[in-house]
């Protein structure tokens, strides 16, 4: 593998990285209040948050382009605090991808958080545990396989996303060149050797952190029958 | 003193209670689907009714008349029902402690093995919930339940798991522990046996209204006959 590729390797681990990052912190808070929350407006909460999981990636990345470049005053505003554009940076990918994977982060917190038994939420409130509390003290320990899922599925679909990428950040080696940009050209140049290797480190990516997980839930469910 | 006058409407179910609760002892009695769980989770604030109010000792709790409600661990309620509900990943003691933030590490120690003491279950303290019996759990719950000092202390059918004789013992001991501290308790129950073995204050609900209320030998006299002639019958 070229040196450019690890460039774009570490590139796209540290996206990856940065965008579950953001990502928990957004999606511990939405799924609880999808879960404890009362109100008709939560459906559309939950609708929303799950939005970038049926839309085409094109499409969500070419809002962003337009929305976070200088033809909006948003976007003229987000440049003139960070000093430069946010399209064509590092900063709009972890952007694109906070948004891209949100449901992949938020839809199994949202299933492991409702698969607590009510009653326990109940009793946890009786005894004065407040949002924040009942979170961290009973939801999260009890959702833990589902805490994992989410960080596991936010970091592979951050890892493996393209149509967003490109974009919103087109291929500037060392800024916005992902992996699967990389892939792209090698592909575009009929660099089918090199190609290979890059599709491999990718898969072979995916399957161990996939492993990971079900060894992980494994030897829990093998502590549950012991 | 307790007294509340709730309005609830769930699915067909409708509930329209209003009551004052003076003694410290009061049975909630009825059938299944009368309506006292319902009431019981109004009373501790998990639910909202659609019309109503609950004052504990003047202190209005649930007022939706001015929209007041207060939080389900600001109401100094504690509530025990028939499932134990115990954190299944903290062990028996810390699941006692778990209400007891505001005191500090030797306070609140103190405080769990006092509980535990109480309800029989001080060697328990460092088991998980899925390793006790369902009576066992049901102790620790009650220990939890107790633990913060509440002014007022709901049961739900929480003795179902215990059989009689351990059941009679943790009553008696409750009683007299409920009593020195002050705390106000109500116990829905649909075995009349468990109403009748208290002098209690008893109200009697069906189909989620108030049908009788006052001392339990008055309320349940033709419950104690039915049980007196079951036992008459069985004998002959």
């Amino acid at each position: 593998m070229s040196a450019m590729d690890w460039q774009a390797f570490a590139l796209s681990l540290r996206l990856a990285a940065v965008t579950t990052a953001i990502l928990l912190a957004i999606a511990v808070p939405l799924a609880a209040l999808i879960v404890l929350g009362r109100g008709r407006w939560l459906a559309a909460v939950e609708a929303l948050a799950t939005l970038p999981m049926v839309l085409p990636p094109t499409v969500l990345g070419f809002f962003l382009l337009v929305l976070l470049g200088p033809r909006t005053a948003f976007g003229r505003g987000i440049a003139a605090v960070l000093g430069h554009p946010l399209a064509f940076s590092f900063d709009g990918l972890v952007v694109g991808s906070v948004i891209y994977s949100l449901p992949f982060a938020v839809q199994p917190l949202v299933a492991g958080f409702a698969s607590v038994d009510a009653a326990l939420v109940d009793a946890a409130r009786l005894l004065g545990a407040g949002p924040v509390r009942l979170v961290s003290s009973i939801l999260l320990p009890l959702a833990r396989r589902s805490l994992l899922a989410a960080v596991v599925l936010s970091f592979l679909h951050t890892i493996g996303e393209f149509g967003v990428v490109l974009m919103l950040g087109g291929d500037i080696p060392g800024a916005t060149r992902t992996l699967s940009i990389v892939l792209y050209d090698q592909v575009e140049n009929f660099d089918y050797a090199a190609a290979g290797h890059t599709a491999l480190l990718l898969l072979g990516l995916s399957a161990l952190a996939l492993v990971a997980v079900y060894a992980t839930s494994q030897k829990r469910g093998e502590a549950g029958r012991a | 003193m307790l007294e509340f006058s709730l309005d609830s409407r769930r699915g067909s179910f409708h509930l329209h209670v209003e009551c004052t609760f003076a003694s410290d002892w009061t049975v909630i009695f009825g059938p299944s689907g009368a309506g006292k769980s319902t009431l019981l989770r109004l009373l501790a604030g998990l639910d909202l009714p659609h019309h109503g109010r609950v004052a504990l000792d003047g202190r209005a709790l649930t007022e939706t008349a001015i929209g007041l409600r207060i939080p389900p661990g600001r109401r100094q309620t504690s509530l025990v029902s028939q499932q134990p509900a115990l954190f299944p990943h903290l062990t028996a003691a810390a699941n006692v402690a778990y209400g007891l933030r505001s005191l500090d590490r030797p306070a609140c120690a103190r405080r769990v093995d006092e509980m535990l003491d109480l309800v029989g279950a001080t060697d328990l303290a460092t088991r998980r919930p899925h390793d006790l019996s369902g009576g066992q759990a049901q102790r620790i719950a009650l220990a939890r339940a107790l633990a913060p000092a509440p002014r007022l202390l709901l049961l739900d059918e929480p003795f179902s798991a215990l059989d009689g004789v351990a059941s009679d013992a943790l009553l008696v001991r409750l009683q007299h522990w409920l009593r020195e501290s002050k705390v106000q308790t109500v116990v829905a129950t649909h075995d009349a046996t468990d109403a009748l073995a208290t002098s209690a204050e008893v109200l009697l609900l069906r189909g989620g209204r108030l049908a009788a209320l006052g001392p339990a030998s008055d309320v349940l006299a033709p419950e104690r006959e039915r049980l007196l002639s079951r036992l008459q019958a069985s004998q002959e």
